[in-house]
């Protein structure tokens, strides 16, 4: 299924600089997997060292929260909108 | 001489300047003399009067909500003033309170203003709060998130929720009965250094202007209980795009906050939980990083000794000003290394030596023996070597 995800501010760096990626997937977590293969260093912010997706980022499918869905194992439509939102606190850390 | 119900109607109501400082609220049927009495009621709390709490304070002071609480502790930076516009340059220097209060009051004399020149901490959050009916969030950095949205939910306040990050923003409303709470959200803080700041990722001023209002024209509909806040909803902001989206949230059963089972009945110590205690203790190594500081690198190098410059800034930073070292941006250092000579001594410098110190833990680890980092950046170049050196 063509899908796009959508990359927030604080990740495009380790993305190519692109704000959306293109992609092809039937699952968020095959999504996810394409990502990260095609930047590497997408994967530590994404997921934890056991290979977990990190707590304080979130992934939806269109509007909706994937851990009140089938969490990685969402089915994706054709056109679907895939959203990564990390935390962000602006001023200092 | 106005009769004693004339002056009880007079208290339960708006005095004639009030009626014509508010009266473009008192024309709207959505708003009215009963919305208007409610704002005067009403009792915010702003944590933080910064890029949020600028545009929060204005618009709540002119709306007329006759209670502000403003937390805050610092004092006013030239920096500020790029974003918080609740200062003016003649207050670079003051307490944000003074400068906050005094605009605020000359805005609109009518409301009360509480100050807390403190920091929020788990020791004083509760009581802080309890004294007021919603608090709105316009922090800056994790632990007091975490700490507010604690507070928030145990004293059964609603929480207004803004943040920002160079050019997007979220908003929403945490902590509200029944709803999601910021924990539901966000089960856990990013370790430390993962996210930038706004000292290091930057902040097109208008953003938390924007978003600032956002949390502002919540608070307002809170409270007049007019059309559907943010509650369950995260509000997604992309300035250049200049698109809104949003995400649906949903409260989680199992938070440990404020699901079902509540496993979290106090606050707790929240810069623990952010990993920032723990960091200090586990890397000690960041005190043993070999330093120069600037004038010893000025000496050094008007001795004529061979010393190899290594700015790990980004490009645009060595636009701004720059030592004429070699650039090798910190993210690049890595895949970049191979351009150092490890025989040479090595001075990494940054802006104000927080990256320049990851950059020579990076190279002590990869086996460079004469690496040293310079103290303070180039900001401290500026300060006590070459002050025609712009600071920024």
């Amino acid at each position: 299924m063509a899908v796009k995800v959508i990359i927030p501010t604080p990740l495009r760096h380790y993305a190519g600089k692109q704000e959306s990626v293109d992609l092809d997937a039937k699952t968020v977590g095959e999504a996810l997997g394409s990502l990260t293969a095609q930047f590497g260093e997408l994967k530590r912010h994404l997921y934890s060292e056991e290979g977990k997706l990190r707590s304080f980022v979130n992934v939806y499918v269109n509007d909706e929260d994937i851990r009140y869905l089938q969490k990685e194992k969402t089915a994706l439509q054709q056109g679907d909108t895939i959203s990564i939102v990390p935390s962000i606190a602006g001023g200092l850390n | 001489m106005a009769t004693q119900v004339e002056q009880a109607a007079k208290a339960a109501g708006l005095s004639n300047e009030e009626v014509l400082r508010y009266s473009r609220h008192l024309i709207m049927p959505e708003v009215g003399m009963d919305g208007q009495l409610k704002l005067k009621k009403a009792k915010v709390l702003l944590i933080g009067s910064g890029g949020l709490g600028a545009p929060l304070g204005l618009y709540l002071a002119a709306a007329g909500v006759g209670r502000m609480g403003i937390v805050d502790f610092d004092t006013v930076d030239f920096t500020n003033l790029q974003r918080q516009v609740t200062f003016g340059t003649s207050d670079v220097g003051r307490k944000k309170l003074e400068a906050a209060r005094e605009r605020l009051s000359n805005l609109n004399p009518e409301i009360r203003i509480d100050t807390y020149e403190t920091r929020l901490t788990s020791e004083n959050a509760l009581d802080i709060i309890r004294e007021y009916d919603i608090v709105a969030d316009g922090t800056d950095n994790f632990p007091t998130r975490y700490l507010v949205n604690d507070a928030c939910v145990l004293t059964g306040k609603p929480n207004v929720y803004g943040s920002i990050f160079r050019f997007e923003g979220q908003a929403s409303i945490f902590g509200y009965p029944g709803g999601p709470c910021y924990r539901c959200l966000y089960p856990e803080p990013p370790p430390p250094g993962l996210v930038p700041s706004c000292a290091e990722g930057g902040v097109l001023g208008v953003l938390p202007g924007i978003v600032g209002c956002i949390q502002a024209m919540e608070t307002l509909k809170l409270i007049l209980g007019n059309g559907q806040p943010l509650v369950g909803r995260l509000l997604l902001f992309d300035a250049l795009r200049m698109r809104f989206r949003e995400l649906k949230l949903h409260k989680n059963s199992d938070c440990p906050m404020c699901g079902e089972h509540r496993t979290i009945n106090k606050l707790i110590d929240y810069a623990e939980f952010c990993g920032i205690r723990g960091e200090e203790k586990e890397t000690p190594v960041s005190s043993e990083i070999p330093e120069i500081t600037p004038k010893e690198l000025k000496a050094r190098l008007d001795r004529g000794d061979d010393l190899f410059i290594l700015d790990v800034r980004e490009p645009h930073e060595y636009q701004i000003c720059n030592l004429h070292g070699h650039l090798i941006p910190l993210g690049d250092l890595p895949k970049r290394v191979s351009e150092l000579d490890s025989s040479r001594e090595i001075v990494a410098h940054c802006r104000s030596g927080k990256r320049s110190a990851d950059a020579v833990q990076f190279l002590s680890k990869a086996g460079f023996r004469k690496v040293w980092n310079l103290k303070g950046g180039i900001l401290a170049w500026s300060d006590e070597v070459d002050p025609s050196v712009p600071k920024y």
